[in-house]
């Protein structure tokens, strides 16, 4: 039983990371080629610093996706909020249902009434080009956001709410309890959700490809552009480079959690000690 | 919290000004082309786009800024540029999708005077069908479709015609397009068939020929052709010429890929655009004459291997030189261009037909 465990986790585990592994091989290879290994260089990793429309796609899709981050972040903070204040259950079901539908609707169908809209709407204030960096900040927010109000929610709901009246009865501000007690509170269940925005608006491409405009390129609509050729050994550089970054943020945010938790044991400890 | 929400104004505020505040005496060329189709500057090649922008400074004594941007295929960019939601200055379509595209008002008549570099373009390469009064286009790279085939698998006494493809002695080892116009095509020429005939017997005919072939099909693919060319994993596939190149640079050891024209095949050209929601037309003219002078000509065709139009480019010493025997399979002697291209070239297929010819290949593939 315990071996086929074993075995079992051993091909999850390498469906899921030995392609990365394979991308990751061959960017140090010096031939031009996914499937002949001809000698370790990093010469690729210099074409992509070499490469400004690459660079300017990785700065796009950067900036885009920090700032649909931050901002669908404050929304569906305050939506969550809002929704766990509702009374009424009937209303309460439906504005759960109204949020869900951009998380559950399949990207195309978003992404081209996006586009539409954003083209109608152009049309009516007479521009001759509706669609720029902000239709597109606009759309990443749209898909985003309900992601975040998924997370922040349950955290709200498993919070004691004499919490915010104790605040309050201490001679907080309504705004101060909030800021002070609330959000410390539910700021793991931010934190994911903004870390889940942040992933989803990176890669997506289908919502993307439809509200980009002119000039205005993110990675992944470059690399589809690639696919009528060939894509260069310089995009496998680039995607180590992402996979270690994101690999080493997620090895330090563990590291800080587990420092945090056995500061706050260690502080339990003391109190209890003290008691006695 | 309150160091957040600064923080997140500050954010919105550098966004604000990365996308809002640019330079208003600062001309912006919005340039819409295939990917990987232009010298970029990599692997110390030179860098089209911002030498583009420093000569234009230099001449007209103005900054601008050239945005590049690529796509996929001729649907992906008629459907971005019809939506009417963006404005590029510049685009690189093929053929039939340009003939289409003036059909429907979608590009705007060049002025040749901002282009005086067009006369450098061979006589054979103007007045083709889809452009018959030469008005919209500027042709960029030609290239015609031949069979790529791994030297140390095929006989030589095999090849030499489309039957290569249907050779049941590389059953397994055979690689057909994966898009329903290329495959037909190759059918169709391997039976002496019009490639842009409206008589659906001619298309059953192909069909069946699709069908045979079928079994001995290793994959359908488009750009998966390079990968599995070089390593050896397919022996034989039909793809264009300048794509022959990109291949042999990285093929393994063990093969040794060469090729050849079939007696009747494809012929394409892509050619520079200015689509009517262009907003800066002069500007787009000057860009596509400097895409015709000779350091960017030559570069580019360095580049992207395709063959091109050109006559600076194919009559420079350095590049005939660089390309070396790549001439003779890049610049087959056709006789006229224009004859065999007006003969065999894909034309539009009215909707009908193109209809009957996708329920065909879904069930060659279903089959």
């Amino acid at each position: 039983m315990k071996l086929s465990a074993k075995i079992y986790s051993a091909i999850i585990f390498g469906f899921l990371f030995a392609p990365i592994l394979v991308l990751i091989v061959f960017s140090f290879n010096e031939a031009k080629s996914l499937s002949v290994f001809s000698g370790v260089s990093l010469k690729w990793y210099q074409e992509l610093f070499r490469d400004k429309n690459t660079l300017e796609a990785v700065k796009n899709t950067l900036v885009l996706a920090a700032s649909a981050t931050a901002i669908s972040t404050v929304m569906g903070t305050m939506a969550a909020v809002g929704i766990n204040k509702l009374r009424s259950k009937w209303y309460r079901a439906a504005m759960n249902t109204v949020t869900d539908i951009p998380m559950s609707n399949p990207d195309i169908i978003t992404g081209i009434s996006l586009m539409l809209m954003f083209v109608f709407v152009g049309r009516l204030f007479g521009a001759s080009t509706s669609l720029n960096f902000f239709t597109m900040l606009i759309a990443h927010i749209t898909f985003c956001t309900p992601y975040v109000i998924l997370q922040v929610l349950p955290k709200l709901q498993q919070m004691d709410k004499s919490l915010h009246e104790a605040a309050m009865d201490l001679g907080c501000t309504p705004m101060r309890a909030f800021l002070k007690v609330e959000i410390p509170e539910i700021m793991p269940g931010i934190i994911t959700g903004a870390i889940m925005a942040f992933t989803l608006s990176l890669d997506d491409f289908v919502i993307s490809y439809f509200t980009s405009g002119n000039g205005f390129e993110t990675l992944p609509i470059r690399i589809y552009g690639m696919t009528k050729k060939t894509v260069t050994p310089k995009m496998y550089a680039l995607a180590t480079i992402i996979f270690l970054v994101t690999l080493s943020l997620l090895l330090i945010s563990n590291f800080v959690d587990n420092e945090d938790q056995a500061r706050l044991r260690q502080a339990r400890k003391e109190k209890k000690g003290k008691k006695d | 919290m309150k160091k957040i929400v600064t923080l997140l104004a500050a954010l919105v505020l550098l966004m604000l000004c990365l996308t809002g505040c640019g330079k208003k005496d600062t001309l912006t060329l919005n340039v819409y082309n295939w990917g990987e189709y232009i010298s970029d500057g990599s692997e110390g090649s030179f860098d089209t786009v911002r030498e583009f922008e420093k000569w234009y400074e230099k001449t007209y004594n103005q900054k601008v800024t050239v945005n590049y941007s690529t796509f996929a295929s001729n649907e992906d960019m008629y459907n971005k540029i019809s939506s009417g939601a963006v404005s590029y200055d510049v685009i690189v379509p093929s053929d039939y999708m340009i003939a289409r595209m003036a059909q429907e008002g979608l590009l705007l008549p060049l002025n040749f005077d901002n282009i005086p570099n067009y006369q450098y373009i061979d006589e054979t390469f103007k007045g083709l069908y889809y452009d018959p009064q030469n008005q919209y286009s500027v042709p960029y790279t030609y290239g015609i479709v031949g069979v790529i085939y791994d030297a140390n698998v095929v006989d030589a006494a095999d090849i030499g015609s489309w039957d290569l493809m249907w050779n049941q002695k590389y059953a397994g080892q055979i690689l057909q397009f994966n898009n329903s116009r290329d495959a037909f095509g190759t059918a169709m020429y391997k039976l002496g068939l019009d490639v842009n005939t409206s008589n659906k017997a001619d298309w059953d005919l192909a069909y069946e020929e699709l069908v045979a072939q079928r079994p001995m099909v290793y994959s359908y693919v488009m750009d998966e052709i390079y990968n599995m060319m070089e390593s050896g994993e397919a022996a034989i596939g039909a793809y264009y010429a300048g794509d022959y190149f990109t291949m042999v640079d990285a093929q393994a050891e063990n093969v040794d890929l060469q090729f050849y024209y079939p007696e009747r095949t494809n012929l394409y050209v892509d050619a520079m655009c200015i689509p009517s929601c262009a907003q800066n037309k002069e500007l787009a003219e000057i860009f596509i004459n400097y895409m015709l002078s000779e350091e960017p000509a030559v570069a580019n065709a360095l580049y992207t291997y395709y063959a091109t139009p050109n006559s600076v480019v194919y009559t420079n010493e350095g590049y005939i030189e660089e390309m070396g025997d790549a001439m003779e399979i890049l610049y087959p002697n056709l006789g006229s261009f224009a004859e065999a291209y007006n003969r065999e070239a894909y034309r539009n297929l009215d909707a009908d037909m193109l209809n009957y010819l996708n329920t065909l290949w879904e069930n060659v593939k279903i089959n």
